[in-house]
C-alpha cells in the first residue's frame, strides 16, 4: 500500500523545510519498521506551505506474532494460578509449565493478531508529527495547545485510497488539498496517484528540484549563488523569474553596497557583465506565474530604486565626517560592559599591532579600524562593517594598504572564508581577535558548552587559520599572556584546525603539538613531513619504540642524570651499533633543512632499536651501566622529540603491547 | 500603473477600516499618548492578555525620533501611521482574511508577487514577542504580521494575530509615486501639504535641541509615579476600580522620552540595556497587574 500524508501550514521558515523534512521521512520510515509494516520507500518533498511524506511498499495488516507471557511460580498456591488464567481469559487447565531459565513457571503463549496499517498510523501520526523539531516554535489554539512552526491548516493522510483518521489542533486528517494562494484552489480532493499532478493544476510544484530549474531558466545570465537560490526555491510554490534594471548612475556607490541591498534585503541576484563588472540589472524571482503588464518588475525596480537612494542619502552624509575624526566618537559606542568602549578597544589594538610588526600602514589600520561603527551606513547594513571602513578610508585618501587592511579585518568570516589579503590585514585581524580574546577570558567570559555569545571560538579560530596560512610566525603562546585558560582554549582550536579543516590524524596533531605549537607554521610543517613519513614501514614500529622507550624511562622515574654519555660503558654490538648510528643520524639531522628527510633518517634508526631491546637488558645488574643505557635511550628521546612525540602515535604494532 | 485610479491616501484608510469592520473589528480612534507603534497601545499591549477574545483595528500615529530626517528622505519618516489590527483569537482563515483587505484596497493579488517571509518580532521593554513574518508585495514590505505568544512576560490565554500596515508605504505602492510626501492625501492635498512640517520640527527637536537633562528628569518622575501606582495596586480595596491604565500612560511616556533621548545620542550602549530594563519592569509589572484585575473583574461577575 502507499502512504500519502501533506502537512498543510502557514508559510514556514524557508531555512527550516530541509531538516524537518529529514525528521519526517526518517521518523516514518522508523515507525514502518517497528510495526512490522514493512520496508517502505520513503520520500519527502515541500513546499512553503506543506510538508510531505509518501511512502510506498507498506504492508497493509501487520503480520500475527505470539509472546509468551509468564506467571506464577509451579510451587505457588492453587488460587495464586487460578487467578492468573483468569486474568488472561484462560483455564488453568490451558496453561503449561516452563521454565524461564530460573525457575518452573505457569505461562501460556499469547496470540497477538496483526493490526491493520491504517489504525497504527493513525494513531501513531499525530505525535510523529507534532514531534519536528524546528528551531522555533509557536502555538495558536491557546495557552498550553499544541506547537509547531506555523499554524497547521490542512492534512492529508492517505492510505491507498483510505483516509488515515486523526486530528491535529482541531484539524482533521482527510483527502483535500491546497493549491498556490492566489491561482490554485483553496480545496481540492487528491489520491497517491494524482497528488503531484493535482497540485501542479493548481499551481504547486511539489519537487524543489524542479523550482531550481524554473528559477535558473532565464534569459538574464545572472551570478548564481546557491544560498540564495534555495532561499528562493524554498519560498516559492511557482516560481517565475523577471529581469528588472535600475537606473546606472547608482553604479557609483561600492558594488558591495548594492550587492548586498539586491542580495539581503531585496533576495535578488545580480547581474554581472562578461568582464565581471555589475550590470545596471537584477533577477527576481516571483511566486506567480508572470508578469504580463510588468506590474511587478516595475514595483519591484521601484523599491530598489527607494533602497539604493537610501544607500547614496547614508553614504554622503557619512562623508562629512572623516573616519580619522570619528575614532574619538567611538568612546560612545560600548564595546562589551565589562571591557569598556571600541576607543579603548582601538588603543589596545593598535598596542597589539605595533607588538606584532612595525608596520606604519597596519599601525594607521588598527586605529581607523572600527570608526565605520559611527556611520549611518554601517548602521543600515551592519553586515559590511570593516568593508565600509576600508571603502571609506579609500575615499578619503588613506594609502591602499590601509584601506584593504581595514576592508579585510573581519576575515577569515567563516572557515571557508578566506584569510586578509595583505600583511597588515593579517596582523590587525589577529591583533583585534586576540584583544577579544584576552579582555573576555580576563573577565570570565569564557565560553562553556555550546555557550559560546561572543563567537570567541570563531575568533581564535580566525587567529589560528591566519597563522597559517599567512605563514605568519609569530609567538602564539606568548600572546596568551601566560594566561593557562586562554592556551588550552587557543590549543584546542589548533587541534580542531589540524583535524577537521586539514585532514590530519588525531594522533599526528597530538605528537606533533606535544613537541610545541608555539609557530604555527612550524607545526603545520611538522605535521606534513609526519603525514608524508607515517606510510613507511619503519616509521609506525620506530613510534612503538618511541612508546617503549617512554615507559621504560617513567618505569625507571629517570629524567636524565644529568651525566654525559659515556661511550666507554657501551656493550660491544648492539648498543654500540646503536649509539653509533643514532650519532651518525643526529649529524645528518643537524645539516638537514627539512623536517621530511629528517624523519626518514630518524625512521630509519628502527632496525637497531629493534636490535637493542632484542639483546640487550636495560635494567643491568651494574648501576653504571644501567644509568648509561638509560642516558641513551633519554638523549635519543630528547633529541628527535623536537618534531613530534612519537610515542603519540597510535601504532598497532605488537610492540607495544610489550613492556620492560 | 494604472495610477488615475489609485485611491487617495484617507480612502485607503477608509477602505481598510471597513473592511475589517465588516469582520468583526471595533474601529477605534488613535490612541492619545505618544507610541512607536501601535503594538505598545493598551488596545493591544493590555488587551492581547487575559481570556477575552478581542477584535480591533485602528490608526495609530507612530514616533521613531531616530527615524526623523527633516523632511528629506523620500522614504523615512520621524512619524508614520499604522494601521493596527487585533484578532484575538486568531480566526483559521487570518492570512486569507489579510488578503481580502488588500484586494479592498485596489490590489489584484493575480497581478502581484505576494511572499510570507520569515521575520519574528519582538518588544524587549514590554517583554512582548511572537513570530511571524513580513509580508512582501513585489519587493516592498507593505505588512507585518504576527502572532503574539507573549506580553509583559507572560504567556497569552488565546493567541491574537497582529496584522500592521505601514500605511505611507502601502499609499505610495498603490499610486506609484517615489516619495512619500508626493502621496495624495485628498485630492488636491499631498502628504507634503500635512506632514512636512511635522517631520522639520520633531527632527530639530530630538537631534538639537531636545535638553537631555530635563528629559532624563520627566523619564524619572514618569517612571516615579508608574512605580508609586504599582505599589499600591496589591493592598487596594477595590482592585477592579484601580488605575491601571493610567499606570501604563506613564510607562509609555517612559518609553518615548527613551526614544527621544537615544535619538540625541544620549544613550550610551551600556546605559541602554539598563534603560530597556527599567521600563521593562513596571510593563511587565503593569502586564502582572492587569491579567489580575481581569481575574478579579471575572470573578465578580460570577
Amino acid at each position: 500500500m502507499n502512504l500519502l500524508l501533506e502537512i498543510g501550514a502557514e508559510e514556514i521558515p524557508d531555512w527550516m523545510l530541509a531538516g524537518a523534512l529529514d525528521y519526517l521521512g526518517s521518523a516514518i520510515a522508523a515507525l514502518l519498521k517497528e510495526h512490522h509494516l514493512g520496508d517502505a520507500r520513503v520520500r519527502t518533498d515541500a513546499t512553503p506551505r506543506r510538508l510531505t511524506v509518501r511512502a510506498e511498499g507498506i504492508i497493509a495488516q501487520q503480520p500475527d506474532a505470539e509472546e509468551r507471557v509468564w506467571g506464577p511460580a509451579k510451587s505457588a498456591p492453587a488460587t495464586a494460578v487460578a487467578g492468573f488464567a483468569k486474568k488472561q481469559g484462560l483455564e488453568p487447565g490451558q496453561l503449561e509449565i516452563l521454565s524461564d531459565g530460573k525457575a518452573e513457571k505457569y505461562s501460556f503463549m499469547r496470540k497477538i493478531a496483526g493490526r491493520p496499517a491504517n489504525a497504527i498510523l493513525a494513531e501513531a501520526l499525530p505525535q510523529l508529527v507534532l514531534k519536528t523539531p524546528f528551531p522555533k516554535s509557536m502555538y495558536w489554539t491557546g495557552k498550553g495547545g499544541v506547537r509547531f512552526i506555523r499554524p497547521i491548516r490542512w492534512i492529508v493522510a492517505l492510505l491507498d485510497d483510505q483516509v488515515i483518521p486523526f486530528e491535529i489542533a482541531g484539524v482533521p486528517s482527510g483527502n483535500r488539498s491546497s493549491g498556490h494562494r492566489k491561482l490554485g484552489a483553496a480545496r481540492f480532493a487528491v489520491t497517491y496517484e494524482n497528488y503531484e499532478a493535482k497540485l501542479r493544476e493548481n499551481f504547486v510544484i511539489l519537487s524543489a528540484d524542479e523550482r531550481r530549474t524554473r528559477i535558473r531558466a532565464v534569459p538574464t545570465k545572472y551570478k548564481c549563488d546557491n544560498d540564495l537560490l534555495n532561499t528562493l526555491v524554498n519560498l516559492t510554490e511557482w516560481p517565475t523569474p523577471i529581469t528588472g534594471s535600475f537606473d546606472p548612475e547608482f553604479l557609483d556607490l561600492p558594488k558591495e553596497v548594492l550587492m548586498m541591498v539586491m542580495r539581503h534585503h531585496q533576495k535578488y541576484f545580480a547581474v554581472e557583465t562578461p568582464d565581471g563588472k555589475l550590470a545596471p540589472r537584477f533577477v527576481a524571482v516571483t511566486n506567480t506565474d508572470g508578469d504580463p503588464e510588468g506590474l511587478i518588475r516595475h514595483g519591484n525596480e521601484r523599491v530598489l530604486r527607494a533602497r539604493f537612494n537610501d544607500a547614496r542619502f547614508f553614504w554622503d552624509a557619512d562623508q562629512k565626517r572623516l573616519l580619522s575624526h570619528r575614532v574619538q566618537d567611538l568612546a560612545n559606542v560600548t564595546f562589551q560592559a565589562k571591557l569598556g568602549n571600541y576607543f579603548e578597544k582601538t588603543e589596545r589594538t593598535s598596542a597589539l599591532v605595533r607588538f606584532l610588526s612595525n608596520d606604519p600602514h597596519a599601525e594607521r589600520a588598527a586605529l581607523l579600524a572600527k570608526a565605520d561603527l559611527t556611520t549611518e551606513l554601517v548602521k543600515e547594513f551592519t553586515e559590511l562593517q570593516g568593508i565600509i571602513g576600508g571603502l571609506y578610508a579609500r575615499a578619503q585618501g588613506e594609502p591602499e594598504a590601509v584601506a584593504v587592511a581595514i576592508y579585510d579585518q573581519y576575515k577569515p568570516a567563516g572557515m571557508e572564508d578566506s584569510i586578509p589579503r595583505t600583511e597588515a590585514g593579517r596582523i590587525l585581524s589577529i591583533a583585534d581577535r586576540l584583544d577579544t580574546l584576552r579582555g573576555c577570558f580576563r573577565v570570565g567570559l569564557i565560553p562553556s558548552g555550546s555557550k559560546d555569545p561572543f563567537a570567541l571560538r570563531r575568533a581564535a579560530q580566525g587567529i589560528v587559520k591566519i597563522l597559517v596560512e599567512g605563514k605568519l610566525r609569530l609567538p602564539v603562546r606568548t600572546l596568551c599572556e601566560g594566561n593557562p585558560q586562554l592556551e588550552d582554549f587557543l590549543a584546542e582550536r589548533v587541534r580542531h584546525y589540524f583535524r577537521e579543516l586539514r585532514g590530519f590524524q588525531y594522533d599526528e596533531v597530538n605528537a606533533v603539538l606535544a613537541s610545541g605549537w608555539d609557530n604555527l607554521p612550524d607545526v603545520e610543517e611538522r605535521l606534513e613531513a609526519v603525514r608524508a613519513v607515517r606510510p613507511t614501514e619503519d616509521f609506525e614500529l620506530l613510534a612503538a619504540s618511541f612508546k617503549r622507550i617512554r615507559n621504560i624511562l617513567k618505569q625507571a622515574q629517570f629524567e636524565g642524570s644529568g651525566a654525559a654519555l659515556s661511550e666507554r660503558l657501551l656493550e660491544n654490538g648492539p648498543e654500540t651499533e646503536l649509539y653509533e648510528t643514532f650519532a651518525a643520524v643526529r649529524a645528518a639531522c643537524a645539516i638537514l633543512t627539512d623536517y621530511h628527510s629528517r624523519l626518514e633518517r630518524i625512521a630509519s634508526l628502527r632496525p637497531k632499536v629493534d636490535l637493542f631491546f632484542d639483546k640487550i637488558l636495560v635494567n643491568a645488574p651494574d648501576p653504571a651501566v644501567r644509568r648509561n643505557r638509560l642516558t641513551l635511550l633519554h638523549t635519543m628521546l630528547a633529541e628527535f622529540s623536537t618534531i613530534a612525540d612519537f610515542s603519540e602515535i597510535v601504532t598497532n604494532s605488537p610492540l607495544t603491547k610489550g613492556s620492560e | 500603473m494604472s495610477q488615475s485610479k489609485a485611491p487617495v491616501f484617507q480612502e485607503i484608510v477608509f477602505n481598510l477600516k471597513r473592511y475589517w469592520s465588516d469582520r468583526g473589528c471595533i474601529i477605534q480612534e488613535p490612541y492619545d499618548v505618544e507610541v512607536g507603534a501601535g503594538t505598545s497601545c493598551p488596545e493591544t499591549f493590555l488587551r492581547a492578555l487575559g481570556p477575552r477574545p478581542w477584535r480591533t483595528a485602528y490608526v495609530q500615529p507612530s514616533r521613531r525620533p531616530a527615524d526623523g530626517r527633516y523632511g528629506d528622505n523620500p522614504n523615512r519618516l520621524y512619524k508614520h501611521m499604522q494601521l493596527q489590527v487585533i484578532l484575538k483569537p486568531t480566526p483559521a482563515d487570518v492570512i486569507e482574511q489579510y488578503m481580502g483587505s488588500l484586494e479592498a484596497i485596489g490590489i489584484d493579488l493575480r497581478k502581484h508577487d505576494l511572499k510570507l517571509e520569515e521575520d519574528n518580532w519582538e518588544n524587549p521593554s514590554l517583554g512582548a514577542w511572537g513570530v511571524g513574518w513580513q509580508v512582501m508585495l513585489d519587493g516592498l514590505e507593505i505588512t507585518q504580521f504576527t502572532y503574539f505568544q507573549q506580553c509583559g512576560g507572560i504567556d497569552l490565554e488565546l493567541v491574537p494575530a497582529e496584522i500592521t500596515y505601514g500605511l505611507e508605504r502601502l499609499t505610495a505602492f498603490l499610486q506609484g509615486v517615489d516619495s512619500v510626501y508626493d502621496i495624495e492625501w485628498t485630492p488636491g492635498i499631498k502628504y507634503r501639504d500635512v506632514r512636512y512640517t511635522d517631520e522639520l520640527q520633531y527632527s530639530v527637536y530630538n537631534f538639537e535641541l531636545a535638553d537631555v537633562p530635563t528629559l532624563w528628569k520627566l523619564f524619572e518622575i514618569h517612571e516615579g509615579e508608574a512605580k508609586r501606582l504599582l505599589g499600591l495596586y496589591p493592598d487596594a480595596e477595590q482592585k477592579k476600580r484601580f488605575p491601571l491604565l493610567a499606570t501604563y500612560d506613564h510607562v509609555l511616556k517612559c518609553s518615548n522620552l527613551f526614544n527621544t533621548l537615544d535619538a540625541r545620542g544620549a544613550i550610551s550602549v551600556t546605559e541602554r540595556v539598563g534603560v530597556i530594563g527599567r521600563i521593562r519592569k513596571v510593563a511587565v509589572a503593569v502586564a502582572e497587574a492587569w491579567v489580575n484585575q481581569q481575574f478579579e473583574q471575572q470573578e465578580h461577575a460570577a
